[in-house]
């Protein structure tokens, strides 16, 4: 994966260097863009934050824009009553979800810009986000999982509702602003910035990171990589907090 | 002010924290209850993972069960011999509990066993409690009967592997504080409690321990066990919040300090019956959960970050 980016990103200078060298302004592939910021840190007080995708283009075109965060697995389970009590009964597990998700275009709604198979190949748009079973565990009703796997990430607000907005200052500057949520899960990002025009489609890749800062990261970095040693730690820390509340209380 | 619980990975308000701590702990020093199993429940309430909540709590019962030994301790009254096979049984058993839970987990059904089992323990503890605390409460003194024998002698005591416990003025099997402490460890790795509640009784009408050092021995044991929970929580499951749990137990050591000292100056039958009526309810609330239509049938968890 991350050779692939690595070299969509050299194709991509390289492209926009050709765009400098002397061809017309409103060439194919005369586009840049970046984020800011581009590294989000989740700090003690974290409450959730605002970044900026901005961008400039020369031509006609309309601009999409597509975050994605690091791809994990999810595994959806179903409640059903046995013997009066609620209990999970049903899994669906989905491979290379991607862990924070959105979209913004300056022209709405999505099918104006590209056709539909068009979108579900670069996966832009909620609707049209490959989400792949994991094995093949069930067949029917599977799209009852998907459709509350991302149901549940909207209300986390780890996916975008609707598609958001792209503005333009000018004809061709650009820009949006996505919110990533208190609960963000931590990783590399990705912001896929495409210009389209009559089904042309130029594309530019941003990378974003968004890591944990602080106590935090660090407490929850030893708990999974040092898993014995925090746990000994944790045991210590409580010995000793309360053989000092025992000092404290017997001199009170 | 909000502070990132970096495993239960939810923001909490800081104050809130130290005061569920506090509050926890103020009940545990007045009533003499170990207070674990109030508080589990009540993490679970404000939005903190099952499994977390219960991990936690034990990294938390160790700290709080070390104040109550070094009291004890300095009034001699721990038998030490008997906490250590207490202890060999209660780690056998709560290395079973963490891998039960492990299991569950995996399966998608540690949630559910964890509701129930408190859903069980709340609703027979407060029950019990009400009966006995209006009992209490309405009876007036009575003269206490006969003297009784120190133990009654039944099958139990009939088992090999005789073990003589000086402290205890005991001389009886070692597969019964072996088999009491597995069985608590057990029910310390699923619920996080340290189980005292359970424990005491057992340890004055199963084994017969004289009443004044049942208590420090069983807290002796509750801090091994305890610390056994953490260490393979931590390592098996990564679900133990220090931050969490040193907040809590902030709160929870000073609360049980002034409980302890008002639970010693005023008559404590009405509130007994409060207590009582407070962990019915909690229980009947969880009893509830469990059987109501949930919000939402799904449910969505990461299982593997696959790069």
């Amino acid at each position: 994966m991350n050779r692939l980016w690595r070299l969509l990103l050299i194709f991509s200078v390289v492209g926009a260097l050709l765009a400098c060298l002397g061809r017309p302004a409103y060439a194919q592939g005369a586009l840049e863009a970046d984020s800011s910021p581009y590294l989000v840190k989740v700090s003690a007080g974290f409450t959730g934050t605002d970044f900026l995708v901005f961008g400039a283009k020369e031509g006609p075109g309309d601009v999409i824009v597509v975050i994605r965060g690091p791809n994990i697995d999810f595994s959806v389970r179903r409640k059903q009553r046995v013997f009066g009590i609620w209990a999970n009964t049903d899994k669906v597990s989905f491979g290379d979800v991607p862990s924070f998700y959105a979209v913004a275009s300056s022209r709405q709604p999505l099918d104006d810009l590209l056709p539909a198979a068009e979108r579900s190949q670069q996966g832009i748009g909620l609707d049209r986000l490959a989400l792949a079973t994991v094995k093949d565990e069930r067949e029917e009703d599977i799209d009852a999982f998907r459709a509350a796997l991302v149901r549940l990430k909207q209300e986390a607000g780890l996916f975008g509702q609707g598609v958001g907005r792209v503005e333009f200052r000018g004809s061709r500057l650009f820009r949006t602003t996505v919110h990533l949520p208190s609960n963000v899960p931590t990783g590399k990002y990705l912001a896929e910035v495409l210009v389209v025009h009559e089904g042309d489609i130029i594309k530019r890749q941003v990378h974003l990171e968004v890591d944990k800062s602080g106590v935090g990261a660090f407490v929850f970095q030893s708990a999974h990589d040092y898993a014995p040693a925090y746990g000994l730690a944790a045991i210590a820390g409580a010995l000793l907090l309360g053989w000092i509340a025992h000092l404290v209380f017997r001199k009170l | 002010m909000q502070i990132y619980l970096p495993i239960a990975e939810i923001s909490q308000n800081f104050l809130l924290l130290l005061g569920i701590g506090g509050a926890v702990g103020f009940l545990s020093g007045m009533f003499g209850v170990g207070g674990g199993f109030l508080l589990t429940p009540i993490l679970i309430f404000i939005g903190v993972p099952p499994p977390v909540a219960v991990a936690t709590q034990a990294n938390q019962v160790v700290g709080s069960s070390v104040s109550g030994v070094l009291a004890h301790w300095s009034k001699d009254n721990v038998d030490f011999k008997m906490g250590f096979v207490l202890v060999a049984g209660g780690f056998i058993g709560s290395t079973v509990g963490v891998l039960v839970s492990s299991i569950l987990n995996r399966v998608g059904q540690l949630d559910l066993v964890i509701q129930l089992a408190y859903v069980i323990l709340l609703t027979t503890i407060g029950a019990m409690m009400l009966v006995e605390s209006l009992r209490t409460f309405l009876r007036m003194r009575r003269r206490a009967g006969a003297p009784r024998k120190l133990h009654q002698h039944i099958w139990i005591h009939g088992l090999p592997l005789k073990m003589r416990f000086r402290r205890s003025r005991l001389y009886i099997s070692a597969i019964l504080p072996l088999g009491l402490g597995f069985a608590i460890g057990v029910l310390s790795a699923i619920m996080g409690i340290g189980g005292a509640f359970l424990m005491v009784p057992a340890m004055i009408y199963l084994l017969g321990m004289p009443t004044r050092i049942v208590v420090g021995t069983s807290l002796f044991q509750t801090i091994f066990v305890t610390a056994n929970v953490t260490f393979l929580q931590a390592v098996q499951n990564q679900t133990v919040d220090v931050v969490l749990a040193f907040l809590l137990l902030i709160g929870g050591v000073i609360g049980a300090q002034v409980g302890g000292r008002v639970g010693g100056k005023i008559p404590a039958e009405q509130l007994r019956v409060l207590l009582a009526v407070l962990v019915l309810l909690l229980g009947v609330r969880l009893s509830y959960d469990l059987v109501a239509t949930p919000v939402d049938l799904y449910s969505v968890v990461p299982t593997a970050s696959g790069r």
